[in-house]
């Protein structure tokens, strides 16, 4: 099946001559249908450029890029506009019409599409109970909890039933507790109604606990792309590892090793904790066989893509030859990094 | 007590009725046509939904030229142009069509100075639904910037109300032209008091109800 959303070799450059910018430079990206795509890099990376190719609010300026089977870079405004109706957008600062109401807020692309006052009612009553805030559909936005105005927003979005949903940092600007929310509908929105979710974001939690693949953007160009999981396991570039570091601090920075050897004598490793192609390791088998001590002096382990991803680092203690067989042991099964003793650094 | 109280108070009920003409066809005629002329000056700015640098230099540059023209001036030199269009170049008719064109050259500023205080966000949003740029501009931009054009309007309608006190130079009516022909001449400074108190009665009033109308229109 076609992808949903293909670039090839997408360019964006905004301005002319010295002063132009290469916002997106070279993209090359597939995104299907039915899947949670996530985009992260900092900001200035050209991420929100990216997204805003998507439904053509901005144009393209080389390269092809084709959306649910139309070629976009070859249509005209009025075509345009009917491609962007037919993707929803979420936005960080929400965008609400001040002047309407929830209901008024949602209501509007259904006018744009042309519903009938009787056909508009029914579906904005549907969509404000999906989103959990039917109560409030007289209520002004400016009235409204940031959650709450990103409830509207999602409901406006999803207005027209379209295929494609971008979110560019919509949970940006709420607190933890909420932003938890607001993910756990757009996850609900991708697997109940089957919209493909793009999301922008420069925080690693929102693809950690949201997305299925995820493309890494810097300097305008996608630097790595993959599964959530793979990316997470094995990021190849620093831009990657700095954002992995950011959500997950398992494992311990060079100053916290100096003081793990300074209160444990005994060899230290951490041992990554990964789903492989035989399940989780374990460490704690590995111990027992081998006949060794080991005791948790750091580390965490969390869920990517709903499985288990971290690492333990652990003080062992025990016969040397029993520890390097116990090494080379979990080596064979997931990665380890040996930071030796206190006396003689590995 | 005036003497000639008894004489004169149906003569400044009459002005007040004819200063509320003059006012009221003004800000009809020069705000919905400065509304129009605010909105293309705002939306042909650069970056913004129908850039245009040719209409929007003209545009920037008639508000300009016109503006700073002091009224008294105005309106004997629009007079040709008044006399082709209303057939005279005295009374309130006449005065009505040179302060309709000042107010909306004057209305115009005032819009797009509100409208670019409007969040980008909301009108990329409205583009995102797929709404086309007319639209957006009625449906969008102005209800967004709603109460502070209605704050706008008010100072707009003060400043007709001073505007409308030199009709009385070309032969129109109003409370501008009762205090000077029943104040000035006569040397009557009661009477100049009295319709100043009563210029400062209604323009309050507008002001209040501006305030009261802009507070709405926020929906808080």
């Amino acid at each position: 099946m076609a992808p949903l959303i293909s670039f090839q070799d997408v360019s964006k450059v905004f301005g002319s001559g010295d002063r132009a910018v290469r916002a997106v430079d070279g993209v090359t990206l597939d995104i299907e249908a039915g899947e949670i795509f996530g985009v992260i890099g900092y900001s200035g990376a050209g991420k929100s450029t990216l997204v805003r190719l998507v439904n053509a609010l901005e144009t393209v300026t080389s390269g092809r890029l084709r959306v649910d089977g139309r070629d976009v870079t070859a249509l005209r405004e009025a075509e345009l506009r009917s491609v962007r109706a037919g993707i929803g957008m979420v936005f960080q600062q929400f965008n609400l019409l001040n002047s309407r109401t929830v209901a008024g807020n949602v209501a509007y692309p259904l006018k744009v599409a042309g519903w009938s006052r009787e056909r508009r009612a029914a579906r904005v009553a549907e969509l404000l109970d999906y989103v959990g805030i039917a109560d409030k559909a007289k209520a002004y936005p400016r009235q409204l909890s940031g959650g709450q105005k990103q409830r509207v927003g999602i409901a406006r979005a999803l207005a027209t039933s379209p295929r494609i949903l971008l979110a560019d940092e919509a949970t940006s600007a709420l607190d933890p507790d909420t932003t938890q929310d607001v993910l756990a509908l757009l996850r609900r929105v991708n697997r109940e109604l089957g919209v493909t979710v793009v999301v922008i974001t420069h925080e690693m939690d929102v693809i950690r606990s949201l997305a299925h693949r995820v493309a890494v953007m810097e300097a305008g160009k996608v630097i790595e792309h993959g599964p959530v999981y793979d990316v997470f396991a094995a990021p190849r570039e620093r831009a990657t590892r700095r954002f992995v570091a950011t959500t997950l601090k398992d494992r311990p920075t060079p100053e916290a090793v100096e003081r793990l050897r300074h209160r444990h004598p005994g060899r230290i490793i951490t041992v990554g904790i990964r789903e492989g192609a035989g399940g989780s390791v374990d460490v704690t088998a590995a111990l027992r066989a081998h006949g060794v001590d080991g005791t948790i002096v750091f580390g965490g382990i969390t869920e990517i893509d709903e499985r288990p991803f971290g690492s333990l680092t652990l003080e062992l203690t025990g016969p040397d030859a029993a520890i390097d067989a116990l090494v080379a042991d979990l080596r064979d099964r997931t990665d380890v990094d040996d930071l030796g003793i206190a006396g003689v650094p590995a | 007590m005036n003497r000639d109280w008894s004489e004169l108070s149906p003569i400044l009920w009459d002005s007040v009725r004819e200063t509320l003409y003059i006012v009221g066809v003004t800000v009809g005629v020069g705000g919905v046509l400065g509304l129009a002329l605010g909105v293309l000056l705002y939306a042909t700015r650069r970056g913004n939904l129908l850039e245009n640098v040719f209409v929007f230099t003209v545009l920037n540059v008639a508000v300009n030229v016109v503006r700073p023209i002091p009224f008294i001036i105005f309106i004997t030199a629009v007079g040709p142009v008044t006399l082709a269009v209303v057939g005279t170049t005295i009374g309130n008719d006449a005065v009505i069509f040179a302060m309709s064109i000042m107010a909306t050259f004057v209305t115009a500023r005032i819009v797009e100075q509100n409208l670019v205080a409007t969040d980008p966000g909301v009108i990329e949003a409205a583009r995102a639904m797929g709404a086309s740029r007319l639209r957006i501009l009625v449906t969008v931009l102005v209800p967004e910037a709603l109460a502070p054009l209605i704050l706008g309007y008010t100072f707009l309608l003060i400043g007709i109300v001073d505007m409308s006190a030199l009709a009385g130079y070309v032969g129109g009516g109003g409370l501008g032209n009762f205090a000077i022909v029943y104040g000035y001449q006569r040397f009557n400074w009661e009477v100049t008091l009295v319709t100043v108190l009563v210029i400062i009665g209604m323009v309050q009033l507008a002001q209040l109800l501006g305030n009261w109308l802009a507070r709405k229109a926020l929906h808080r």
